[in-house]
C-alpha cells in the first residue's frame, strides 16, 4: 500500500468526520434532522448487511432479525436505567445493542451457516419468519401490538448532553456511525475479512488452504450481527418506541434494497444505498401511495442492467475519467437521458392512473391514458436505440480504456 | 375421533395444496438452480386472476384460464428477466425473484387494492359432500383434493412416461448433452418455469376462494412453502411431497388443538403460582405457537440432518 493511498484514504475519513459534524448545521430543520438520525442508523445497518453479502457472499434475508432483538433488549434496558435498576449511560447504549446482536448471530448463525448460497437465503427466511411469529407470541418481552415504549432522557443529564433535544441524539448517531464505519472498513483490511472474500469467491480452495469456511461465515455473521445490533439500539434511542415490524421481513427485505441498490461491490456502496433509500422513502412517500412499488422497479432495474449497484455505475467510469475520454460519452448518455425520462414519465402516468381506480371506473381520463402509452412507445422506442448507441461508444472506447483500468 | 377424521382429512387438502406450490418450485430449482422467490406471488396472482376471469366467464373457465395466464406471466418472466440476470450469477437470480416479489404485490395493491377481494367458492360446489357423525365435510374442499390429485398424477406421467417429460428430466442432469442432440434447452428451461408458475396459479385458483384473496396471502404462503422445500431437500419431488403433507397436518392440528405445558403440569398434579414469571410462558397453548412450528421443524431438521428429508446434495 502507497504512502499516498493512505493519505487519501485519512483524507476521506476526516472529510466523512467532517460531513458528519457540519450536516445538521447546513439542514438543521426538524424533519431533516430526524432524516438525517434515520440515515446514520440505516448506513451502520446496511453496511453490516454488506459484510455478510458483498464480503462473505451470503444472502440474508432476516438480517433485522439482529437489529429488532438489539432494538428491544435495549429498550428494556432504558427502562432498567429509568427505574434505577441499571447504572449505565444512554451514550453506552449501543454496545449493549451491539452484545445483544452478538449474541443471537453466534447462536443462530451457528445453525444457518452451515448451509452456503441458496439454503442459506431460505433458513435466514425462515428463521426470520420464526423470530417474528414468536414476537407477537411473547408479548410481556415484545410488547405485543403496541411495542416497547422507552425513555432516552432516563439516564439524566451528564456533561449537559440530556438526548432531549434531536440534534443531540444525531450526535450520539453520528460518533457510533463513524466509529462502526471505521471499524467495519478495517474489519475488511484484516486477513479475516480477506479469508472472508476467498470464501464468498471460492470456498473449495479457501478449505485447501487451510480455513474452514463453515467457520470463517460464522464469525462474519457475528460480526455482521454485532454491527447490525447497535443500529438497532441506536433505533431505539432514536424512536423511543420499537414494535415488532423492526424485526420482521419488510425490514429484512429492505436492508436488502438499500445494500444492492446502492451496490455490495465497493465498501461505500451500502453508504449511498443507505442514505438514498432513506431519503426516497420520506421524501416518495409524501407524494404517491405507489413509492413502494417504483422502489421495487428501480430494484429491478438494478439487477438487470447494473447488477453492482450504484456505486459500480461510478467505479465503472474511472478510467474513462483518467484518460479523458468522458466527453465522448455525454451525447449519446444524453440521448438516453432524454428517452429515458420519456419513458418514466410514461410509467410513472400509467401507475398513478391506476392508482386512482382510473382501470375499473370508467373512460373518463381518456386522454392522459392515450398520452401515457405513447410516451412509453415512443420513448421505449427510442430508448433501446439510445442503450444501443451507448453500448457501442463504449466499445468503440475499449481499446484506449484498457490502459487505464 | 372426530374431530381427529375431520382434521386429519383438512390437513390432507391443505398438504396437497402446499405440494402443488412447492412441486412447481422443486422443479424449477433443480433444472435452474434458482430458487423462485416469488412463487407465492404466483401463487397470489392465481387467485387474483381467477377472481377476475370469473367475473366474467363464471368459476369454471377461470380454473383453466387463471394458470394459463399465469404460466404466461412466468414464462415472460424467464424470457425477459431471469434469462438476462442469469450471467451475474445466483445471488443476482435469486435478487431478481425477490424483487419481483415485492413488485407483483404492489401491482395487486396497485390494481385490485389492499382490501380482500370477494373471490367465492362456486354456488355448484358450495353443498355438504357427507356428514361425518356431527361435522358436515364441504364438497369444496373434496373437489379441491380431487384436482390436485388429478394434478399430481398427471404431472407424474408427463414426466416419465412421455417423451416430453424425458427431455425436461435430460435437461435437469445433462443440459449440455441434451443441447447437442438438438433440442432447444433454454426454451425447455421457459417452458418448465412457466409449468412450474402455472401450478402455483392453480394452487391459487383452488386456494384464494378457500381461504383468503388479498395482497398479503403471498408472504404468507411462501415461507411455508420455503420451509416445505428445505425439509423434504432440495430439488427432491418426493421429499417435498411428504413435508408438505407433514408440515400442512403439523399446521392444521396445531391450530386446533387448545393445550398448553400449563394444562400438562396441572393434569401432572403440579401447580404454578399465576404470579411467576414462568406463568405467561407456560400458559402459551400450542395453537398460539402454531405458527412458529413449521420453523421449528425447520431449524431442528437443519440441525440433526442439513440436506433435508430425501435431499441428496449439502449445499
Amino acid at each position: 500500500m502507497s504512502d499516498a493511498l493512505t493519505k487519501a484514504r485519512l483524507l476521506l475519513w476526516g472529510g466523512a468526520a467532517f460531513l458528519f459534524l457540519l450536516l445538521p448545521l447546513v439542514f438543521s430543520g426538524g424533519f431533516s434532522l430526524s432524516m438525517l438520525s434515520q440515515m446514520g442508523i440505516m448506513v451502520i445497518f446496511a453496511l453490516s448487511y454488506n459484510m455478510l453479502l458483498g464480503q462473505t457472499g451470503l444472502l440474508s434475508f432476516g438480517h433485522a432479525v439482529y437489529f429488532g432483538l438489539a432494538a428491544f433488549v435495549t429498550a428494556h434496558a432504558i427502562n432498567f436505567v429509568e427505574v434505577g435498576a441499571l447504572g449505565l449511560p444512554i451514550s453506552l447504549m449501543p454496545l449493549v445493542g451491539g452484545m445483544t446482536g452478538l449474541f443471537f448471530s453466534l447462536i443462530l448463525g451457528f445453525v444457518t451457516t452451515r448451509r452456503p448460497g441458496t439454503p442459506f437465503a431460505m433458513i435466514s427466511l425462515g428463521i426470520a419468519e420464526m423470530v417474528a411469529a414468536s414476537a407477537l407470541m411473547f408479548t410481556t418481552f415484545f410488547g405485543g401490538e403496541g411495542g416497547i415504549v422507552t425513555n432516552r432522557t432516563a439516564g439524566g443529564v451528564n456533561w449537559g448532553i440530556s438526548y432531549g433535544p434531536q440534534i443531540q441524539v444525531y450526535y450520539l448517531i453520528a460518533v457510533w456511525c463513524f466509529v462502526s464505519m471505521v471499524l467495519m472498513f478495517a474489519i475488511t483490511r484484516t486477513p479475516l475479512g480477506r479469508i472472508a472474500n476467498a470464501v464468498r469467491d471460492n470456498p473449495e480452495r479457501a478449505q485447501f488452504v487451510g480455513y474452514n469456511p463453515t467457520r470463517v461465515r460464522w464469525i462474519m455473521m457475528s460480526l455482521a450481527g454485532f454491527f447490525a445490533g447497535i443500529a438497532g439500539a441506536l433505533a431505539t434511542i432514536n424512536y423511543e418506541i420499537i414494535t415488532a415490524e423492526a424485526l420482521g421481513l419488510m425490514a429484512s427485505g429492505n436492508v436488502v434494497l438499500m445494500a444492492f441498490i446502492g451496490g455490495i461491490g465497493q465498501f461505500w456502496g451500502p453508504i449511498i444505498g443507505a442514505v438514498l433509500v432513506t431519503w426516497l422513502q420520506s421524501a416518495l412517500s409524501n407524494f404517491t401511495q405507489a413509492w413502494l412499488l417504483y422502489f421495487g422497479l428501480l430494484f429491478l432495474l438494478i439487477i438487470l442492467f447494473s447488477p453492482g449497484g450504484i456505486s459500480n455505475l461510478v467505479t465503472i467510469h474511472l478510467p474513462a475519467w483518467r484518460a479523458g475520454v468522458v466527453k465522448r460519452l455525454m451525447p449519446s448518455y444524453g440521448y438516453a437521458l432524454l428517452t429515458g425520462g420519456l419513458t418514466l414519465i410514461g410509467v410513472i402516468g400509467v401507475i398513478e392512473l391506476l392508482y386512482r381506480g382510473a382501470l375499473f371506473v370508467g373512460v373518463h381520463a381518456v386522454i392522459p391514458w392515450i398520452a401515457s402509452g405513447l410516451m412509453i412507445l415512443i420513448g421505449g422506442f427510442f430508448l433501446r436505440r439510445a442503450i444501443r448507441a451507448v453500448r457501442q461508444v463504449w466499445d468503440d472506447l475499449s481499446p484506449e480504456l484498457a490502459r487505464w483500468s | 375421533m372426530e374431530f381427529f377424521l375431520i382434521t386429519l382429512l383438512n390437513s390432507l387438502s391443505y398438504g396437497l395444496l402446499l405440494f402443488m406450490l412447492s412441486s412447481g418450485l422443486t422443479l424449477i430449482f433443480s433444472m435452474m438452480g434458482v430458487l423462485n422467490f416469488a412463487h407465492a406471488s404466483f401463487y397470489m396472482l392465481g387467485a387474483y386472476f381467477a377472481y377476475q376471469t370469473g367475473l366474467v366467464f363464471g368459476f369454471w373457465p377461470a380454473l383453466f384460464l387463471a394458470p394459463i395466464l399465469v404460466g404466461i406471466v412466468g414464462a415472460i418472466t424467464e424470457r425477459y428477466g431471469l434469462r438476462k440476470v442469469h450471467q451475474f450469477g445466483h445471488v443476482a437470480e435469486l435478487l431478481f425473484t425477490f424483487g419481483l416479489a415485492y413488485v407483483i404485490e404492489e401491482v395487486v395493491h396497485l390494481i385490485w387494492g389492499r382490501a380482500p377481494v370477494d373471490y367465492r367458492i362456486p354456488e355448484s360446489l358450495n353443498f355438504t359432500l357427507f356428514t361425518l357423525f356431527n361435522t358436515q365435510y364441504p364438497a369444496y374442499r373434496a373437489f379441491m383434493m380431487l384436482v390436485s390429485i388429478g394434478m399430481l398424477i398427471s404431472l407424474f406421467l408427463v414426466l416419465t412416461k412421455t417423451r416430453i417429460g424425458m427431455i425436461v428430466q435430460a435437461s435437469l442432469t445433462h443440459p449440455d448433452m441434451v443441447q447437442a442432440l438438438g433440442h432447444n434447452v433454454p426454451r425447455v428451461f421457459m417452458f418448465v418455469f412457466a409449468g412450474g408458475c402455472a401450478l402455483a396459479g392453480l394452487a391459487g385458483v383452488l386456494g384464494g376462494n378457500l381461504f383468503i384473496t388479498e395482497p398479503g396471502m403471498a408472504f404468507a404462503v411462501g415461507s411455508i412453502v420455503f420451509v416445505v422445500v428445505v425439509l423434504g431437500g432440495m430439488g427432491s419431488l418426493v421429499g417435498a411431497f411428504i413435508a408438505s403433507l407433514l408440515i400442512g397436518s403439523i399446521q392444521t392440528f396445531s391450530v386446533a388443538l387448545d393445550l398448553s405445558f400449563l394444562d400438562l403440569m396441572i393434569g401432572l398434579g403440579v401447580t404454578i403460582d399465576p404470579d411467576s414469571n414462568w406463568y405467561g410462558g407456560l400458559s402459551i397453548t400450542i395453537s398460539q405457537m402454531a405458527p412458529v412450528l413449521p420453523y421449528l421443524l425447520m431449524v431442528l431438521m437443519l440441525i440433526v440432518r442439513p440436506r433435508g428429508l430425501m435431499g441428496t446434495r449439502e449445499g
